[in-house]
């Protein structure tokens, strides 16, 4: 079948992307093999599994179910965008200080969805942190040592705000 | 894991996207979140030549209130009715669904309307829109139209959407001051369909005492007297309504569609 290209514009951490793709390449794919942004990890890719969650116009998305011709006009940050960012700082040093990632496999998906945690719901207890976990599978840490560390910076960020 | 080769579009009118879906015969399918569609061309369970994209129609966004009712958008997403940045019908009923649909990060993109429109029966707004008894609006090369949950809804994965048309938004009907609710899911896991879902709505200023069997193996099984039910929990008349729901079969299936309906009625709230 004659495939379509399609053309598409957008930015990703801030920078323009002007490409012509086809409509099947989904944005994980893209973002791997076109931009070589590697962060955003790819588990089952219909959803279930989080590890290739990023953020698309400020909030959380899975990369999996976005086609990338879809994205015209969006912002999309990776990982790799949030090196900078002052609460992934502080995630990444309570990921490391509570033992949260082993084999960091899910850990991209993980650093996204505990960002959003700590800014969307700064009170979340610890079943409620575990609720909204629900949607990042690790299957070789366990997620004691996560639960610490978004309940660490939740801390830490009471005491400077 | 990769799609089969699909064309894709965007338009901004309702009118270019209802055109677009019906000049391909079945082959172009809409597309809102991409939250379903997107596993199903994923798997290549499904394989359209097409995909037209409906999040540019701006009314397909749009949520607006009268004093009598809520009207969303197809494409409204289940995060936006999660946050209440649009108006609740249903003294909280809604957003407490909402808040419980998959993870937020597929909450952000899932609308309501794909939601309904593929019509899982697993689905939480498949259940809840059929307690509601929700109105759908539907539009297509000949206009408009207008149908209730109870003959929108077919069966699994069925509607009454004719092939070249786009549902268009949901109305809702506001709940009176003294209404309470209750509503049940089970999952295996937080966040994953239902294995069962059982729902109760009394709102004695309008008349309504009614309960809801989800998650079964059609379309929704609605109790529209649920005296008996959603009031005083009458065991005997529950497990009839459970058996009537097509659910009687199978010992496990029975048990959790039963005490999905009874926590449901247990839980009723007084919002
Ligand atoms: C991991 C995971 C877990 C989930 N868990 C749950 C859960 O617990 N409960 C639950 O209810 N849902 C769950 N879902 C489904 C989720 O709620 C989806 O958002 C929803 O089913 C589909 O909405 P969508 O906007 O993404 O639709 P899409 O995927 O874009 O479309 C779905 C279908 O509807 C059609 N369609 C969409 N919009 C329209 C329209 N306006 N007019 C005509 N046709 C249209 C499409 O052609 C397609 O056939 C889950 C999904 C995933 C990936
Ligand atoms: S790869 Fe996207 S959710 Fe698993
Ligand atoms: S750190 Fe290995 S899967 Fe989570």
């Amino acid at each position: 079948m004659a495939v379509n290209k399609k053309p598409v514009s957008f930015q990703v951490n801030g920078r323009t992307i002007q490409a012509t793709l086809e409509p099947r390449l989904h944005l994980a794919d893209f973002l791997r093999d076109h931009e070589h942004l590697t962060g955003t990890h790819i588990g089952c890719e219909h959803g279930v599994c989080g590890a290739c969650t990023l953020e698309i116009d400020g909030v959380p998305a899975r990369a999996c179910l976005t086609y990338t011709v879809s994205c015209e006009g969006a912002e999309v940050r990776t990982i790799e965008g949030l090196e900078h960012d002052p609460v992934m700082v502080q995630l990444r040093a309570a990921f490391t200080s509570e033992h949260a990632l082993q084999c960091g496999y899910c850990t991209p998906g993980m650093l996204v969805t505990a960002r959003d945690i700590v800014l969307r719901l700064p009170d979340a207890d610890e079943a409620r942190i575990r609720k909204e976990l629900s949607g990042n599978l690790c299957r070789c840490t366990g997620y004691v040592g996560i639960v610490h560390a978004i309940q660490k910076v939740q801390q830490q960020r009471k005491v400077t705000t | 894991m990769k799609p089969a080769a699909f064309d894709y579009d965007r338009p901004n009118d309702l009118a270019a996207a209802t055109s677009q879906i019906a000049q391909g015969d079945g082959m172009v399918k809409a597309m809102a979140g991409g939250q379903s569609l997107g596993a199903m061309l994923n798997l290549r369970l499904a394989q359209p030549q097409g995909v037209v994209d409906l999040r540019s129609i701006q009314e397909l966004s749009s949520a607006t209130e009268t004093a009598e009712a809520v009207t969303l958008g197809a494409c409204v997403t289940h995060a936006r009715i999660e946050d209440r940045r649009v108006p609740d019908a249903t003294r909280g009923l809604m957003p407490k669904v909402a808040a419980d649909i998959a993870y937020r990060a597929i909450r952000n993109r899932g609308t309501i309307g794909g939601s309904l429109v593929h019509a899982d029966p697993a689905a939480d707004w498949v259940s809840t829109l059929s307690l509601l008894n929700a109105t759908a609006i539907i539009g297509g090369p000949n206009g408009r139209r207008e149908m209730r949950m109870e003959e929108f809804l077919l069966g699994a994965f069925e509607t009454a959407l004719g092939m070249d048309e786009i549902l268009i938004a949901v109305r809702i009907e506001k709940f009176s001051a003294n209404a309470r609710w209750g509503y049940w899911k089970f999952c295996r896991k937080t966040g994953e369909f239902a294995e069962a879902i059982g729902g109760v709505l009394i709102d004695p200023a309008r008349k309504i005492c009614r309960a809801v069997i989800g998650a079964t193996n059609g379309k929704p099984y609605v109790i529209h007297d649920a005296r008996g039910i959603a009031d005083q929990f009458d065991a005997h008349r529950a497990m009839q309504a459970v058996e009537a729901a097509g659910m009687g079969e199978d010992a496990y299936e029975r048990q959790m569609h039963f005490v999905a309906l009874q926590r449901a009625a247990a839980a009723i709230h007084t919002t």
